[in-house]
């Protein structure tokens, strides 16, 4: 029996260890081979770029080698996927292999689309990338003053990341003695300021007692770089002096390249997580066209529901747990406090009031991570 | 010609049965249509509200056992 894992981040890191303890003898017999096919040797702790981004975090801390944290039953290969034969069980890889598989997890996750809107990616500041996170931060470093517009594509990785960069950022500028000289303007899509009703009704008047000005049903349209200034699909405008952008994301090219789903989201069952259409094939994380957020705890939760199925299947030939949709999102409130969100399919959020151990327990999360990749957390 | 796709919603607290709407108007062409299917009642008024405002058209909702049927079309 041959379990085939493409994809290194958390879904897929930790499907595979979870995997593998629970088939421990059978690995061990070798009656069943787990091989985890990633495009780096190195894996990154995405929560921390909005850390990086102000100055909190450092990139070296965001990453660990690969195979340290994978159990050391799984076969680890750094050589990405090119091909998905899905008809003849079968992958082939950039390097030219081929690798045959009993079961396949596609767990390859999304990357940011700035390209999405005309002027987006030449004039604003992102951090969902290591590169654009340090460039972020230095620019915000040499900002003396102005308008701040945060504006957001959908749909887009993390639904909490614009409300934690636009409270990070009336933090960062207090502390550096400027918040009297700059604007905060968050935009949101729909017509409150955050997608989930309690969360909205928490952060507006937060937004209110911090100064932060907002505008709702704001969907970004364009960017003109030269004016400074936004256009809205609902036919507004506002100017800039800064703009930080939370984009648009999309699937992998690999997954739109075989054409698994549109915009490299592949259709997946809530439930199984089995590919639409494939019963030997699971999808997790933001690879999914699932409507539910694409964020780390939903690949984490994902990966232990599709992770006991697999044992259950190698063992008995049946699944044995349903997806209920779990989700799990710190909100960091600030630069001091934070709260948090849990929900699923059917049990809406209730987010608490913020408060500074939520903030720290977030903080030692950061570190707990890589407990939680191993799948022992 | 125009096509219609239909976009499962329910269950979907965040990103929510309007920001799904908002992403899949961007991926269809100017005359197709689009059912969106939400357990979330906010989503009858909050769509139209949305679509009325950006210019697209809206059809109507019905409600069927829970599930509101939510149709627009892409205007432009």
């Amino acid at each position: 029996m041959k379990i085939l894992v493409v994809g290194g981040g958390m879904g897929g890191t930790i499907l595979a260890n979870n995997v593998a303890r629970n088939l421990k003898d059978e690995l061990k017999s070798g009656k069943v081979q787990l091989t985890v096919l990633s495009a780096s040797d190195k894996h990154m702790y995405q929560p921390g770029l909005l850390y990086v981004a102000v100055g909190r975090m450092t990139p070296d801390e965001l990453y660990r080698d690969q195979a340290s944290l994978l159990e050391p039953s799984i076969q680890f290969q750094v050589d990405p996927v090119d091909q998905f034969m899905l008809d003849n069980n079968q992958v082939k890889t950039k390097s030219g292999k081929i690798h045959s598989y009993d079961i396949l997890v596609i767990a390859t996750g999304s990357r940011m689309w700035p390209d999405s809107i005309p002027g987006l990616k030449e004039n604003a500041e992102f951090f969902y990338t290591e590169q654009t996170a340090v460039k972020m931060f230095k620019r915000l470093r040499e900002f003396e003053g102005g308008k701040v517009v945060i504006a957001m594509g959908v749909p887009h990785k993390c639904p909490m990341a614009p409300l934690e960069i636009v409270f990070m950022l009336d933090d960062y500028f207090k502390e550096r003695g400027i918040r009297d000289k700059v604007q905060l303007h968050y935009t949101y899509p729909i017509g409150r300021v955050h997608t989930l009703e309690n969360v909205a009704k928490w952060a507006q008047p937060e937004m209110d007692k911090r100064g932060i000005t907002y505008e709702t049903l704001f969907n970004l349209k364009s960017v003109d770089g030269e004016k400074r200034l936004l256009a809205s699909e609902e036919g507004t405008e506002t100017n800039y002096d800064m703009l930080i952008s939370i984009p648009a994301h999309k699937g992998m090219e690999v997954i739109e390249n075989n054409k698994l789903g549109q915009n490299g989201w592949i259709p997946t069952d809530r439930y199984s997580l089995a590919m639409e259409g494939r019963s030997n094939v699971f999808i997790l994380g933001d690879t999914t066209n699932i409507p539910i957020s694409k964020a780390g705890s939903t690949a984490h939760f994902e990966a232990e529901t599709v992770g006991a199925n697999i044992a259950a299947l190698v063992r008995f030939g049946a699944p044995v747990r349903k997806y209920d949709g779990k989700v799990f999102c710190f909100i960091q409130a600030g630069s001091e406090k934070a709260t948090y969100a849990m929900f699923n399919y059917t049990l809406p959020p209730d987010p608490k009031a913020p408060t500074r151990a939520i903030h720290w327990f977030k903080l030692a999360y950061n570190k707990l991570y890589w407990i939680s990749a191993r799948g022992l957390l | 010609m125009a096509e219609k796709k239909l976009i499962d919603a329910r269950g979907s607290f965040c990103p929510g049965p309007l920001m799904e709407l908002i992403a899949a108007m961007k991926m269809v062409a100017v005359g197709d249509e689009i059912e969106i299917l939400s357990t979330d009642k906010g989503s009858a008024a909050e769509i139209p509200q949305w679509i009325n405002k950006v210019g697209h058209e809206y059809i109507g909702s019905h409600e069927e056992a829970g599930v509101w049927h939510v149709n627009v079309k892409r205007s432009k």
